[in-house]
C-alpha cells in the first residue's frame, strides 16, 4: 500500500526534484499566498463591497488575537512540538481579567500584566514537565488544556460582562489612517508580536536554537545547543501568546466567558500549517502564519457575505485545507514516509 | 508439616502477581473511588429491580460508561500501534447525526428495516472515514495526531450540515433500543459494549492480531524487517476505531434519542485517550491491555459521577481529570519513576509489571 503511494508521490513531485530544498520548502507557503489572492479575487467577483481596504483591516481586527495565538503556536511548532491549551488559556484569560476586574475591581494596569505573567508561567511549567519527565508534549498541554478550561468553570460558569470605562475606551478606540480607513488598538499589538516574532526567530541565537531543535533534537544537543531551555522557552512564548491573545480578545468581546475560544487551538494550528510550518518542526515562517490566519479569516468572510452558507461551512473548509496542505508538505518535504 | 513451606512460598508467589498485576492500580483506584461514594451516598452500591429493568448507581455508570468504554476500546488499539486518534469524537457525532437523520426521514421510522439501514449507513460512513485516517497514517505516513486532526476540525462541520445545524429529534422504538432500552434487565448498551469488548478480546488474543499490533507500535522498523505488512495493520486499527466510535455514536444519540451535531461526543476523544492511559497503556505504544481500558473507562465514568453526586459544578470534572492525566503520565514516566519511586528500592514490582508483562498476564487481562 505505502509503497504504491511513495511512487505515486514521487511521480508526482518529480517537477519539484530539480529545486532546491529551501525553494521546496516554500512551495507550500507559495500556494497559501497564491490561495488567499484567490479567495480575495472570488469574493470581490461575487460580492458588492467584498475589495474594500476595509475589508482586510476588518480581518485583522476580527482575527488579532488568533493571529497572537498563533505566533506562539507556530514556536513550539517549529520544535516538532504542540500545543493543545492555547485555546483554554485564552478563555482563561478572558474569564480571569473579566472577573478581576468586574467582582473584585482591580485596575486594569494591575490585571493585565499578572495575566500576562500567568500565561508565561503556565506555559513554563507544561515545558518544564515536558522536558523533565520526557512525556509528550500532546498529553501535558492536552491536561493543561482540562485544568485551564475547568478553572474558567470554578470562577464561573455565566458570562461576565466587562463594564470598566478603561477596558470599554481602549476596545472601542478607532486608530484612524488615510482615506477613513481604521484599525483597532488589537491590531497595532497582534502586528508587533508578529514582527517581534519574526525577529527573534529569524535574528537571534534562540530563534536558531528554535529551528535546530525541531530540525534534529538529538543533533542539536550534541552541538551543544541548549536543547532542554529552549523546549520549556517556546511553551513559555506559547503560555504568553495565549494569554496576551485572550486579553486581546477580552477587549474585542468586552466579556469573559469560559466558552470562549472553543476549538481555537485547531484554528491555530490549522493557521500554521496552512502557513507553511512543518508539523514535524524545523522548517517554517512565523509570516506564513500570518497568512494562514489571513486565509481563515477570508474563509469566515465569505461564508458571512454568502449568507446562505452557514458556519459550520467554515469549520469544512478548513478541515479540507488542513488536508491538502498536510498532504503537499509530505510530498515535498521529500523525507520517506515513517510507516514501511 | 512438610508442605508448609511450599505452601507459603505458593502463596507468596500468588501475592506477588497479584502486586505486579498491571490491571492492580486501576482495579484499587476505581474501588476507592465507589468505596468514596459509598461513603456519602449510604444506597450508592443498592441495585433493585424495577419493572423488570435493573437500577442503580452502578447501572447507571455502566449505561453512561458504555459508549465510553467502546470509543476506548478502538482508542487502545490505535495507541498500541503509537498513533492516536482525534478524530473519534467527530465519528460519533457523524454516526449519530446519520443515523437519526435517516430513521426521521423514514416512511416507516418505526420498522426495524430502517433501523438496520440507519445502522449500516452509519457504520458504513465510518468504514470509510476510518479508511481516510489509516490511509494519510499508513499511506502518506502523516504523524496519526495530525491525520486525525483534520477531521477532527471537519468533522463536527459535516455533522452539521447533515443535521442542518438542527437537532434532529426521532420516535423510533427499535433505535431506542440500541442505548436506552433493556435486554434480559441489563441495559441493552452494556451488553452490546460487553460483547464488542469480549470478541475484541478473543480476536487480539487467541490470534497473532494483538501481537502484530504491539510489534508494529513496539518498533515499526523492526517488525519491517520480520516481514509485518504495517501498513494494512495501521489501516485497520483506524477503521476499528471509527466503527467503536460510530457504535458508541448510535449508543449516545439512540439514548437521547436525538443528534446534535455540535455536543454529541464532544471531547470524548480525551476522555477515551484518558481511559485508556489510566488502564495501563502507555502512549509510546507497543503493549495494550483492553482490561485495563475498560477500568479505566468505569474510572472516568466514576468520577464524573463523584463530581454529580458530590454537587460540584459538573464542568469542574475538567479540573480532576486534569489532575489525574498528570498524576497518571508521572507515574507512566521512566524518568519520573527513576527520580521519585526510585527510593522505594530496586525491587519494585510495579516497575517490573509495567516494564514487560507476560504473555499470560496479558491474556488474564484481556
Amino acid at each position: 500500500m505505502s509503497t504504491g503511494i511513495a511512487s505515486v508521490a514521487a511521480h508526482l513531485t518529480r517537477p519539484f526534484a530539480t529545486v532546491s530544498p529551501r525553494t521546496r520548502t516554500r512551495i507550500p507557503l507559495i500556494v497559501t499566498a497564491v490561495l488567499l489572492a484567490v479567495l480575495f479575487s472570488v469574493g470581490s467577483v461575487r460580492y458588492e463591497g467584498f475589495l474594500s481596504a476595509q475589508v482586510v483591516l476588518n480581518l485583522l481586527i476580527d482575527n488579532g488575537f488568533l493571529l497572537v495565538v498563533a505566533v506562539g503556536a507556530t514556536f513550539v511548532i517549529l520544535t516538532g512540538g504542540i500545543d493543545l491549551s492555547v485555546g483554554s488559556m485564552v478563555a482563561l484569560s478572558t474569564m480571569l481579567t473579566a472577573w478581576l476586574v468586574e467582582s473584585h475591581g482591580w485596575p486594569l494596569a494591575t490585571v493585565i500584566p499578572l495575566v500576562l505573567l500567568g500565561g508565561a508561567a503556565s506555559g513554563t511549567l507544561m515545558g518544564w514537565i515536558i522536558h523533565t519527565f520526557e512525556i509528550q508534549p500532546f498529553i501535558v498541554t492536552l491536561a493543561g488544556m482540562f485544568l485551564a478550561r475547568g478553572l474558567c468553570y470554578t470562577i464561573s460558569t455565566e458570562s461576565i460582562t466587562i463594564s470598566d470605562p478603561t477596558a470599554a475606551g481602549i476596545a472601542q478606540t478607532r486608530l484612524y489612517g488615510p482615506g477613513g480607513l481604521f484599525v483597532s488598538i488589537p491590531v497595532v499589538i497582534a502586528l508587533a508580536v508578529l514582527v517581534i516574532a519574526f525577529v527573534v526567530l529569524h535574528h537571534t541565537r534562540f530563534g536558531r536554537n528554535v529551528y535546530a531543535l525541531g530540525g534534529n533534537e538529538a543533533s542539536a544537543r550534541l552541538m551543544g545547543l541548549p536543547t532542554g531551555s529552549t523546549k520549556i522557552a517556546v511553551y513559555a512564548v506559547s503560555g504568553l501568546c495565549s494569554a496576551l491573545g485572550g486579553l486581546l480578545l477580552t477587549f474585542y468581546m468586552l466579556s469573559g466567558y469560559a466558552l470562549h475560544a472553543m476549538g481555537m487551538e485547531l484554528d491555530a494550528i490549522a493557521a500554521t500549517v496552512i502557513g507553511g510550518t512543518l508539523l514535524t518542526g524545523g522548517s517554517g515562517f512565523v509570516l506564513g502564519t500570518a497568512l494562514g490566519v489571513l486565509v481563515l479569516g477570508t474563509i469566515q468572510t465569505v461564508v458571512n457575505f454568502q449568507g446562505t452558507l452557514s458556519s459550520w461551512w467554515t469549520r469544512i473548509v478548513i478541515g479540507a485545507l488542513l488536508l491538502v496542505f498536510i498532504v503537499l508538505q509530505r510530498l515535498m518535504s521529500g523525507r520517506r514516509p515513517a510507516a514501511g | 508439616m512438610t508442605t508448609q513451606p511450599a505452601k507459603s512460598e505458593a502463596a507468596a508467589a500468588i501475592g506477588r502477581r497479584l502486586a505486579g498485576h498491571r490491571l492492580l492500580w486501576p482495579a484499587l483506584i476505581l474501588l476507592a473511588l465507589l468505596l468514596g461514594n459509598l461513603a456519602f451516598h449510604h444506597d450508592f452500591f443498592s441495585v433493585r429491580v424495577r419493572d423488570g429493568h435493573l437500577y442503580g448507581s452502578l447501572i447507571d455508570i455502566l449505561q453512561f460508561g458504555a459508549p465510553l468504554i467502546l470509543v476506548a476500546l478502538g482508542m487502545t488499539l490505535v495507541i498500541a500501534t503509537r498513533g492516536i486518534d482525534l478524530s473519534v469524537g467527530s465519528t460519533v457525532a457523524i454516526a449519530g447525526a446519520l443515523a437519526c437523520g435517516h430513521i426521521s426521514t423514514a416512511a416507516h421510522p418505526g420498522s426495524v428495516a430502517t433501523l438496520l439501514t440507519a445502522v449500516a449507513l452509519a457504520l458504513g460512513v465510518a468504514l470509510v472515514l476510518g479508511l481516510a485516517n489509516g490511509f494519510l497514517v499508513s499511506g502518506l505516513g502523516v504523524q496519526p495526531i495530525v491525520a486525525t486532526l483534520i477531521l477532527m476540525v471537519a468533522g463536527r462541520g459535516v455533522a452539521q450540515l447533515i443535521t442542518d445545524g438542527q437537532i434532529v429529534t426521532v420516535t423510533s422504538a427499535p433505535y431506542k433500543m440500541i442505548g436506552g432500552g433493556y435486554w434480559l434487565t441489563f441495559p441493552f448498551a452494556v451488553l452490546l459494549a460487553a460483547a464488542l469488548v469480549a470478541l475484541t478480546a478473543l480476536v487480539t488474543r487467541r490470534s497473532a492480531l494483538g501481537m502484530l499490533i504491539e510489534s508494529v507500535g513496539g518498533n515499526p522498523a523492526a517488525s519491517r524487517l520480520v516481514g509485518i505488512r504495517a501498513g494494512g495493520l495501521l489501516a485497520l486499527v483506524y477503521v476499528f476505531s471509527a466503527l467503536c466510535a460510530a457504535v458508541a455514536g448510535l449508543m449516545i444519540s439512540s439514548n437521547v434519542s436525538s443528534a446534535d451535531g455540535n455536543n454529541a461526543g464532544l471531547w470524548i476523544e480525551l476522555d477515551a485517550i484518558l481511559a485508556v492511559v489510566v488502564g495501563g497503556t502507555a502512549l509510546t505504544g507497543g503493549r495494550f491491555s483492553l482490561g485495563g481500558t475498560v477500568l479505566g473507562a468505569l474510572i472516568i465514568q466514576t468520577l464524573s459521577t463523584t463530581v454529580y453526586t458530590l454537587g460540584v459544578p459538573p464542568e469542574t470534572t475538567l479540573v480532576f481529570k486534569a489532575f489525574v492525566v498528570i498524576v497518571v503520565c508521572l507515574v507512566q514516566s521512566p524518568v519520573f519513576r527513576a527520580k521519585v519511586l526510585r527510593r522505594r528500592g530496586a525491587a519494585t514490582p510495579r516497575s517490573h509489571a509495567t516494564a514487560g508483562a507476560a504473555p499470560q498476564q496479558q491474556e488474564a487481562s484481556a
